[in-house]
C-alpha cells in the first residue's frame, strides 16, 4: 500500500545513493575519528571529506566552520543558548521573530527565565519581517538576532540578506534557522552575512537524526554539549559517523542538482495552485506568492477543520500536514498563522502541502481529487458553511 | 491516533444535519480550541424523537458528536439528561488523553439543546443557546502569547515580547 507523501516538511524519503554509502559505511566499521591510530585517522578522513562536502553546499569560507549535530533542534539550541552564554557579559538583548520554530522560541524562553529580554518583530500578511524592524530593534544591549531562513509552515523565505547588512554594520550576531532552506533553494552564507545558520540532513535527502551549524570563523559562541574536542572544540561527543557520511553525499547531490529539483519542485508547486481553484473554493494561500519555498504551499481552508482533512486524506493514502490546534498537540492554534493575521477559525482548517524530487504530476492530481471530496463531505458537516449542497 | 470505534464514527457519522423546526438547539465551542458542535432536537412524549448533529472539529469531535447522537436518539429526556462526557468516552471505547475536552463539548451540546427545550416550554427566553468556550488551561499548562509563543503571565492583556494586543483571548 504506497502512501503519497506530500509531507516532505515532516519526512523526505534517503535518495539510493545515500543510502548505498550509509550502508557501506555500516559494513565497513569505520573507528573513532578522533583516535590518533590509522583506523582513526581513517575515519577522521571521511568525516572531513563529508565536511567539506557540506561546506561547498553553503559556500563557506572553510569547512572548519561546519560543526555537525543531531539536527536543526540541537543546532537551534546551541546557536542561541551558546552565543546568550558566551556573550551575557556585553549584553542580554535578543531579537527574534513571531514565527520561529519551537527549538527557536523555547530555547529563548529558557533564557528569558534566566533574565535575558527578548524582542520579537512582527511579519506583515504576506508572513515576511521588516529589516528596518530588526534595525529599530536593536540596543547597546543587544547580543543576537534570530531570524529563520524560511518557515515550516507556511514556507515564506525571510529577507535575511538585507537583516544581515544591518547586523554587520551594528556588530550583532546574526543566526538564521534554515532547516527547511538549506539543500531545497542556493544557499550562500557569505551573501547572506550570517554569522550561524542551522540545518537537517533529511531536507535534502539524508538521514534523519544529523544535522549541523554553519558557525562564521570568529563567532563568540559556547557549546552546547560539553565533553571532548570534536568538532573543532565546539561539539562534543562521537560523530555520528554512518548518518554523516550520508549527509556528505546528500549535500553534493544537493549542490549537483539543484537546478534540476527546483524546476521540478516548482512545476508541482505550479500545478497545485493553478488546479486547486478548480477542486475547491473559499481558502487562503498563506504561503507568500514571491518569496517562498519551491516545494511547500500552506493553504486554509474555511468552515473545516484540519486534522480531520488529513484524517480522511489519510484513508486516501495521502500524507499531508496540518496545523490545527487539535493536530499539533498544543491544543492552541499555530502562532505562525496568527500572527499572518488568520482568524482562529481559519487557521484551524489549515493544510500544509510538500513535496520533492520522489512526487510526480500524478500525486498532484490524486490529491487534489481526493481534496475535493474530503473538503465537500467535511462542509455538508460543519455548522459554519451555509452553502449546503442538496442531500 | 483513534481507535476503530472512534474511526468508524469518524468516517460514517450518524444524524449528520441541522432539524429545520426543531424543539431544542443547543450550541458549544469556540474557534480558539478548534471545534464547535451544534445539536438539534425533535421531541415527542418526552422523548428525543429525531436529533442531527453539526460539527467544526478534528476526528474526535466529529466522532464524539455521532456518537452521543447515536445514543441519545429515543431516550427518554429523563435518561438523557444523564448521559456525561465519560459515557460517550466510553462508548467510544477510549479517546486519547489530549482530545477528552472534545467529549465534555458534546455532553454539553446535548444537554444545552435539552435545556433549550424546556427554556421554550416554560416560556423563558435565554439569549442565543450558545455557550462559548472561554480559554481555558487544559492538563495545567502556562500560559503562552498566541502570536510570538513567549511565555506570558496569566491574564495579561499586552505582550512586552512581540508588542500584541491580547484582550480577545484573556
Amino acid at each position: 500500500m504506497k502512501v503519497v507523501n506530500l509531507d516532505h516538511i515532516s519526512a523526505k524519503p534517503l535518495l539510493p545513493e545515500v543510502k548505498t554509502v550509509m550502508i557501506e559505511a555500516i559494513e565497513k566499521d569505520y573507528h573513532n575519528p578522533a583516535s590518533q591510530h590509522k583506523s582513526g585517522e581513517e575515519a577522521a578522513a571521511v568525516l572531513q571529506k563529508a565536511r567539506e562536502a557540506v561546506a561547498g553546499l553553503l559556500n563557506c569560507s572553510t569547512p572548519k566552520e561546519i560543526v555537525f549535530t543531531s539536527g536543526g533542534t540541537e543546532s537551534a539550541n546551541h546557536a542561541i543558548k551558546g552565543v546568550a552564554m558566551a556573550n551575557e557579559d556585553k549584553g542580554k538583548h535578543i531579537i527574534t521573530s513571531n514565527i520561529e520554530h519551537n527549538a527557536v522560541i523555547r530555547s529563548l524562553r529558557r533564557l528569558k527565565a534566566s533574565g535575558f529580554v527578548v524582542t520579537s518583530l512582527p511579519v506583515d500578511s504576506g508572513g515576511r519581517v521588516n529589516p528596518k524592524d530588526v534595525a529599530e530593534a536593536i540596543t547597546k544591549d543587544t547580543i543576537l538576532v534570530s531570524i529563520m531562513h524560511s518557515n515550516n509552515e507556511t514556507g515564506t523565505i525571510q529577507p535575511i540578506a538585507e537583516i544581515g547588512e544591518i547586523t554587520r554594520k551594528k556588530k550583532v550576531i546574526l543566526h538564521s534557522d534554515a532547516v527547511d532552506s538549506v539543500g531545497v533553494v542556493p544557499l550562500d552564507v557569505q551573501k547572506l552575512g550570517v554569522d550561524l545558520l542551522s540545518f537537517a540532513s533529511n531536507t535534502f535527502y539524508g538521514p534523519v537524526g544529523v544535522g549541523g551549524l554553519f558557525i562564521r570563523r570568529g563567532t563568540r559562541i559556547f557549546p552546547l554539549l560539553e565533553g571532548g574536542v570534536q568538532e573543532n572544540n565546539k561539539r562534543g561527543g562521537a560523530e555520528n559517523l554512518v548518518g554523516i557520511i550520508g549527509t556528505g553525499k546528500a549535500a553534493q547531490l544537493a549542490l549537483r542538482d539543484m537546478d534540476k529539483r527546483l524546476i521540478h519542485v516548482r512545476a508541482l508547486k505550479d500545478k497545485l495552485l493553478t488546479e486547486m481553484p478548480n477542486v475547491i473554493d473559499e481558502y487562503i494561500i498563506n504561503t507568500h506568492p514571491d518569496y517562498s519555498l519551491p516545494n511547500l504551499l500552506s493553504i486554509s481552508i474555511k468552515y473545516i477543520e484540519g486534522e480531520s482533512v488529513m484524517l480522511m486524506l489519510d484513508d486516501n493514502d495521502i500524507a499531508v500536514s496540518t496545523r490545527s490546534a487539535c493536530a499539533t498537540g498544543s491544543l492552541r492554534a499555530s502562532h505562525v498563522l496568527l500572527s499572518l493575521g488568520l482568524s482562529h477559525a481559519d487557521a484551524q482548517g489549515t493544510l500544509v502541502i510538500s513535496f520533492g524530487i520522489d512526487n510526480t504530476e500524478a500525486d498532484i492530481v490524486t490529491f487534489l481529487k481526493a481534496l475535493k471530496n474530503v473538503v465537500k463531505t467535511l462542509r455538508d458537516i460543519s455548522p459554519l458553511y451555509q452553502n449546503k449542497s442538496p442531500l | 491516533m483513534y481507535n476503530k470505534t472512534v474511526m468508524d464514527h469518524f468516517r460514517n457519522p450518524r444524524n449528520v444535519g441541522v432539524l429545520e423546526d426543531a424543539d431544542g438547539v443547543g450550541e458549544v465551542g469556540n474557534p480558539l480550541c478548534g471545534d464547535i458542535m451544534t445539536i438539534y432536537l425533535k421531541i415527542k412524549d418526552e422523548r428525543i424523537a429525531d436529533i442531527k448533529f453539526q460539527t467544526f472539529g478534528c476526528g474526535s469531535a466529529i466522532a464524539v458528536s455521532s456518537m452521543i447522537t447515536e445514543i441519545a436518539k429515543g431516550k427518554s429526556l429523563a435518561d438523557a439528561k444523564q448521559l456525561t462526557n465519560k459515557d460517550v468516552a466510553k462508548a467510544l471505547e477510549g479517546l486519547p488523553k489530549n482530545k477528552l475536552h472534545c467529549s465534555n463539548l458534546g455532553a454539553d451540546a446535548l444537554q444545552l439543546a435539552i435545556q433549550n427545550y424546556e427554556d421554550k416550554l416554560a416560556g423563558v427566553t435565554r439569549p442565543e443557546p450558545i455557550r462559548k468556550e472561554k480559554h481555558e488551561h487544559s492538563h495545567g499548562e502556562k500560559c503562552y502569547c498566541p502570536y510570538c509563543d513567549i511565555e506570558i503571565q496569566e491574564g495579561i492583556t499586552f505582550c512586552d515580547a512581540c508588542q500584541s494586543s491580547l484582550e480577545e483571548e484573556h
